[in-house]
């Protein structure tokens, strides 16, 4: 398969321009006659629907919440970069564009990511003008934050609720075009397959997560912006419901899929309490601006109070390690650190099976030095939500925290036009895989969804509409919809009539502790081939023991639960391959055989590439392709913090 | 609330009676009681109804239907009234963040949906909210398209009036303010986003006729009128004051009274 990513010729700051201006258009008259399904109504989804709306395309957007504002990048908290220099200390569009490759560890697409520092500004503007209320100095200007991993202060930031100010923005854009009529919003829907005609995308099948009713829907064009795969691991800062279904049935329907095993562990969350735990909360990084980051030099005191501890006998082992970023080191290094310094036994608070699981994140020392109520007017929400969930309170104790999942790097392969390898299947946001290589940098997922979905989506979409013309919608009734809809019908009965004894969430359960021990923050060549086997075994037994209670013809979580946990049980098998297969440390998959003085070694003549998955059947291995990282203006070099 | 500070704050295990309400789409509803031991103080009431729920998938039973997502108190789907008081009985916080250590070994506690006519129940405790989402439709937005915004910086906002419209747009759209009203009024949610808008200068093109859009559309969605009670602002999650209903009261007035003496004697669109 050859894989052609597209990227226009000439110099990296020109390759967006002189792209547009040959990306075909669709006259006005005949927009309302396209249909658009997006698929996710988050930052991607919601500002391509706006956007495409906005122009006049008859759009379709599905999510499975009870409505888009819901969707799960309203729970971002920190920010969002912009290349605006407002503080006029040395930011540029060049400068943002070197951060974020080095920050993915020099494995994201060069021209993708050249494009999206150039977007950035115009992000700001467009929410801006929606009403984003961004954080304001007295000359009533826009304020910055340097945020995790960067030297220039670029981050904008509504309190510690970005990413909810943002969606709102654009669910407010969204909002404007449904009651104009140009957008129709399916909420309480769920993808569950994707439609191939002729070999483009052209439809979808959803289940009305209410009625139960599973049905098909034809459109010109399928945009998916459905989120990351992070709850593959049960434990994440991902909301309940995100999942991988959506993107993996595409991969199924021939979609590749890159990049599997790139997944980004956060170092700022709050440990894990107990077997019962359902979800881990991440406390923004942004915390690391005024927190120092430490552990007791002594394992002996890693049971004592906090305070009983002399400051000498404590390692602040960030600013030890990397000096010149110390506690904003990026954080795939700052969770790294974090885990070494457990795994030496010097974790800190309560003993949850038998191990200390937490560093402390510490404000006393700018408590003293600005006062506690300018560190409460800067974090307030999240000391108040630290004290909810732990009992204790931050001002007067270190905060506890532990890394944990957070964000997925990898996801469908898409070219420079963010349309995957199926004609007509585009994807946005963390669902795609373009942008930020083996590691992503604060504050830059909500820039990437804004920037696909208002910026990149609404015209390469347009360009392939105008390439496939106005014949081009196939009828529903059409033998491709009947036999995708009689295959899902099938699966969703199988599992309700199975009658077993375990429930999805057990499954779920196993399947994360498997991913996190083996597929985590440190991977193996044995681990991951364990890994694999066991995830297998695992695979077979829910389908012989998976209990589903329900008819399906209603509300019925259980079976939307179990549905998701059958892919994940699917696609944790890729990423362990993926994992496996890639022998070498690059930004979030570290490979223990693959270190220089503890610190990821990578391996850029075998490994300068994409992995690119294609499936090959329910037996048959998956086939590896590569795209090659072909970099015409970054110098690639070892990413050091130090 | 444990604040002590010399050690890590103390887990216990609760045993509870629950009474969970059970309903199908369209049909009569009632409270169905069960047994729950062994919950952690470190849980979560939702990681609790999970409990709950997996005890009953493992017994075949069908589990309780709710809405949750994010579990971190930002998406606004979670929604139970427990012990009558939506969110729960802890101030500030939604029902994901609410957690066991607030209740007593032993104790019998009441989950409820949303009671309100408004949000009709889908099932168990799963509300229909898009009500909600109507309202936002008709007006909740500043009209600008993609790619026709101006430099960012062009026009300074005050830092107070900034702060002031980021209190207001704090809401998160759970509801919890129509479920403790006894009018079922959503005059906070509304309030809160007019609020938001209409104090910014980007809100001041539309704001007469978002706020007359906006409140039409509310009063025909079936949610009730505000009589100042207050106990929307007590349940809110996320503070939301009183002081957005007086907003949007003032703005409601300003925009029917200019619409009443508008120089063409037209009424404007979005008025009634």
């Amino acid at each position: 398969m050859n894989l052609d990513s597209k990227i226009p010729s000439g110099p990296l700051s020109a390759k967006w321009d002189t792209h547009k201006a040959k990306l075909r258009l669709v006259n006005p008259a005949n927009r309302r006659k396209y249909h658009i399904i997006v698929v996710g109504s988050g930052l991607a989804g919601a500002a391509a629907a706006s956007s495409l709306g906005e122009q006049g395309y008859d759009v379709s957007c599905f999510c499975y919440q009870d409505s888009p504002r819901r969707a799960h990048s309203i729970a971002a908290q920190g920010g969002i970069n912009a290349a605006k220099n407002y503080q006029n200390d040395g930011d540029s569009v060049r400068r943002l564009f070197q951060d974020t490759i080095k920050g993915g560890d020099y494995r994201a697409r060069e021209a993708n990511v050249y494009r999206l520092a150039q977007l950035s500004t115009a992000i700001i503007d467009q929410c801006v003008a929606q009403g984003v209320p961004f954080a304001r100095e007295y000359g009533g200007l826009l304020a910055n934050r340097s945020f995790g991993g960067a030297q220039v202060s670029r981050t904008f930031y509504a309190r510690g609720q970005t990413g909810q100010q943002l969606l709102l923005g654009a669910y407010s854009s969204l909002s404007r075009q449904i009651g104009a009529g140009t957008v129709k919003m399916y909420p309480r829907h769920e993808m569950l397959d994707l439609v191939l005609v002729g070999g483009h995308a052209k439809g979808i099948v959803t289940r009305n997560l209410v009625t139960g009713e599973v049905r098909t829907w034809s459109a010109d064009c399928v945009v998916l912006c459905t989120g990351g795969y992070g709850n593959v691991f049960y434990l994440s800062t991902n909301a309940q419901g995100c999942n991988v279904s959506a993107t993996y049935r595409s991969y199924r329907r021939g979609a590749l899929f890159a990049n599997p095993c790139y997944t980004q562990i956060h170092p700022t969350c709050i440990p894990v309490h107990g077997d019962d735990q359902s979800k881990l909360t991440l406390m923004s990084e942004s915390l690391r601006n005024d927190g120092r980051v430490w552990v007791p030099k002594n394992t002996a005191d890693s049971g004592k109070d906090p305070a009983q501890i002399a400051e000498a006998d404590r390692d602040y082992f960030l600013e030890r390690k990397y000096p010149s970023y110390g506690n904003l080191a990026p954080r795939d290094i700052a969770s790294r650190a974090a885990k070494e310094a457990c795994d030496e036994g010097r974790g800190v608070g309560p003993e949850v099976g038998g191990r200390r699981l937490g560093v402390y994140l510490d404000f006393s020392a700018s408590i003293q030095r600005l006062g506690e109520s300018v560190v409460r007017e800067r974090y307030g929400n999240l000391f108040d939500m630290y004290e909810n969930i732990t009992g204790e309170n931050a001002y007067r104790r270190p905060m506890r925290i532990y890394p944990a999942v957070h964000y997925t790097m990898g996801g469908l392969w898409v070219d420079y036009n963010l349309q995957s390898n199926i004609p007509g299947l585009f994807v946005g946001g963390e669902a795609n895989f373009s942008d930020h290589g083996a590691n992503r940098l604060g504050a830059s997922a909500l820039m990437q969804g804004l920037a696909d979905g208002y910026f990149v989506l609404p015209y390469t979409v347009a360009d392939y509409l105008a390439g496939v013309g106005l014949s081009g919608r196939p009828s529903v009734e059409g033998a491709e919809y009947r036999d995708v809809l009689a295959q899902v019908n099938d699966r969703v009965n199988r599992l309700l009539k199975n009658h077993g004894k375990h429930t999805a969430r057990s499954y779920h359960k196993q399947l994360g502790k498997i991913i996190w021990d083996e597929c985590g923050m440190a991977r193996t060549r044995a681990g991951l081939t364990k890994a694999i086997s066991d995830i297998r075994g695992l695979r077979e037994d829910f389908w012989k023991n998976i209990s589903v209670p329900g008819t399906g013809l209603d509300v019925t979580p259980e079976l939307e639960r179990a549905g998701r946990v059958a892919d994940f049980l699917e696609f944790g098998e890729l990423m362990c391959r993926d994992a496996l297969i890639r022998e070498e440390s690059c930004g979030g998959h570290f490979r223990t055989e693959y270190q220089v003085d503890g610190e990821a070694k990578r391996d850029d003549a075998r490994f300068a590439h994409v992995a690119a998955w294609q499936w090959a059947g329910e037996t048959a291995e998956p086939i590896r392709h590569e795209e090659a990282l072909v970099y015409e203006e970054a110098q690639l070099s070892t990413r050091s913090y130090k | 609330m444990v604040k002590d500070n010399n050690s890590h704050s103390a887990e216990h295990v609760l045993n509870l009676r629950l009474r969970v309400w059970r309903q199908r789409r369209g049909q009569p509803g009632a409270f169905e009681e069960h047994a729950l031991q062994g919950v952690s103080t470190s849980a979560s009431f939702l990681e609790m109804m999970d409990m709950l729920n997996e005890k009953l998938v493992r017994d075949g039973k069908e589990p309780f239907a709710f809405d949750h997502d994010c579990r971190e108190g930002i998406c606004g789907m979670c929604s139970m009234t427990i012990n009558g008081m939506p969110h729960g009985p802890l101030p500030g916080v939604t029902t994901c963040q609410l957690h066991m250590r607030n209740f007593r070994d032993g104790e019998t506690i009441t989950v409820e949906p949303w009671r309100a006519r408004a949000f009709p129940v889908l099932r168990d405790l799963m509300v229909d909210r898009s009500g909600f989402d109507k309202v936002i439709q008709s007006g909740g937005f500043i009209s600008i398209r993609a790619g026709s915004a101006p430099e960012a910086n062009a026009t300074p906002v005050p830092k107070d009036v900034s702060d002031a419209a980021m209190d207001a747009a704090e809401c998160i759209g759970c509801g919890a303010c129509v479920a403790s009203c006894k009018n079922g009024s959503a005059m906070l949610f509304v309030g809160a986003k007019v609020t938001h808008l209409n104090l910014l200068p980007q809100g001041q093109p539309e704001r007469d006729r978002r706020v007359l859009a906006m409140v039409r559309t509310m009063d025909d969605a079936g949610f009730g009128n505000c009589t100042n009670q207050g106990e929307c602002q007590a349940h809110c999650p996320k503070g939301i004051t009183l002081d957005v209903i007086s907003h949007l009261n003032r703005d409601y007035l300003g925009a029917r009274v200019k619409a009443f003496f508008s120089s063409t004697g037209k009424v404007r669109r979005g008025g009634d």
